[in-house]
């Protein structure tokens, strides 16, 4: 029926390639995160994920996970270890509950995937207790999710609803500039916290951009969701 | 105070053990000191910094205090600020492989360090010596 491109399958390879791809966008960006993050917080945001996200590429180098859940949980656990500021417990629980939502499941589809991220959002809530408009993370990283669900219950093509996803983080940062803090250190600050994005909602982006650029590789590899095994790689038989 | 005192009353009941989560290594030892020095026998052990140092929270290092504080009557755990406490919120969300009982407490780490530590000297159970530090919170200082 889609003419899109076919859809990447959700599998180990999708997921290892999304936090590959996180990492290094990460290590591109760390001087800008740190630089938001010495605006209104103590300045080591970019650095700190930065060790976080190239513990994370030694591990999953050195052991091949097996399943999306492998990935996701491993990644979770060295940003707990490496991180060292408040992104770590944060991002690390929530990778680690989206790989519990995942299971054992060798692929997962759109659905599983807003699924894995509504757990990490509230993962993220419950360790942080922050709310909408306390200029965190969450500020981007609710919209994303809603944004992922919105489009999962729609039956939307995955490549559509991950740009979604990003395009409603984008604006969820964007909005954290006139807020004023009222979690971390950036709280302290009070009214002085307005007029800077929030570092974490910055990060959030970053990572989910992440996602949408791994789905957009894999599609135009012709990583197909619709290929059954390692010799079926032919696409469906096309009509037009 | 010397740590001989151990082997006497101490045999009769296990003692509270206390630890000190803070973003700075020297902050977390100075606070484990004063605690020591006011609180006596009670094991008071920091987790500060980074195991490479620098400032930052290691959950590692704060399990493995934990381990060293644990005589058998639980833990309580204070902590300075954000990722401090985040991350033992994190370590007591998945205390499976920890022993016994962990707690945190809701408290200032110096003021509710010392409190804890003259608490859990004296032989308080955890809920009270998670009461004694969080009580610090109103103490006046004019």
């Amino acid at each position: 029926m889609t003419t899109s491109p076919a859809a990447p399958a959700l599998d180990t390879a999708f997921f290892t390639a999304w936090i590959t791809r996180a990492a290094a966008a990460i290590e591109a960006d760390r001087v800008r995160l740190t630089e938001l993050d010495a605006a209104i917080g103590d300045g080591d945001h970019g650095t700190n994920l930065d060790r976080g996200f190239a513990g994370v590429m030694r591990v999953l180098d050195t052991t091949s996970p097996r399943t999306p859940a492998t990935v996701l949980s491993l990644t979770g656990t060295t940003l707990i270890s490496k991180v060292g500021g408040a992104s770590g417990p944060l991002y690390g629980t929530a990778f680690r509950r989206a790989g519990s939502a995942l299971g054992d499941t060798p692929e997962t589809d759109l659905p599983g995937l807003a699924a894995a991220l509504d757990a990490a959002l509230a993962a993220i809530r419950k360790l942080g207790a922050a709310r909408d408009g306390d200029k965190t993370m969450v500020d981007a990283l609710a919209p994303a999710v809603a944004a992922l669900n919105d489009a999962a219950s729609k039956a939307t093509p995955l490549l559509d609803a991950l740009s979604a996803m990003v395009d409603a983080a984008r604006a969820g940062a964007e909005a954290t500039i006139p807020m004023q803090a009222s979690k971390g250190r950036a709280s302290y600050l009070g009214p002085r916290s307005i007029g800077h994005e929030d570092p974490g909602a910055a990060s959030t982006v970053v990572i989910l951009t992440a996602l949408l650029d791994a789905a957009i590789a894999a599609a135009s590899d012709g990583h197909s969701a619709a290929s059954g095994g390692p010799t079926d790689g032919r696409e469906e038989p096309s009509g037009d | 105070m010397t740590d001989q005192q151990n082997s006497g009353p101490a045999a009769s009941a296990p003692v509270v053990g206390l630890v000190l989560v803070s973003h700075s290594a020297r902050l977390a030892e100075g606070a484990a000191e004063l605690a020591r020095q006011l609180g006596g026998e009670a094991p008071v052990e920091p987790a500060g910094g980074l195991p490479e140092g620098g400032l930052g929270t290691s959950i590692e290092l704060i399990e493995q205090a934990v381990r060293a504080a644990d005589r058998g009557a639980g833990v309580v755990i204070l902590a300075d600020l954000g990722s401090a406490v985040l991350t033992v919120k994190l370590l007591l969300d998945d205390a499976a492989d920890l022993p016994g009982p962990v707690v945190l407490a809701d408290a200032p780490l110096v003021e509710g360090a010392v409190s804890a530590a003259v608490a859990a000297a004296s032989g308080a159970d955890l809920d009270a010596v998670r009461a004694a530090a969080e009580e610090a919170r109103d103490f006046r200082k004019l």
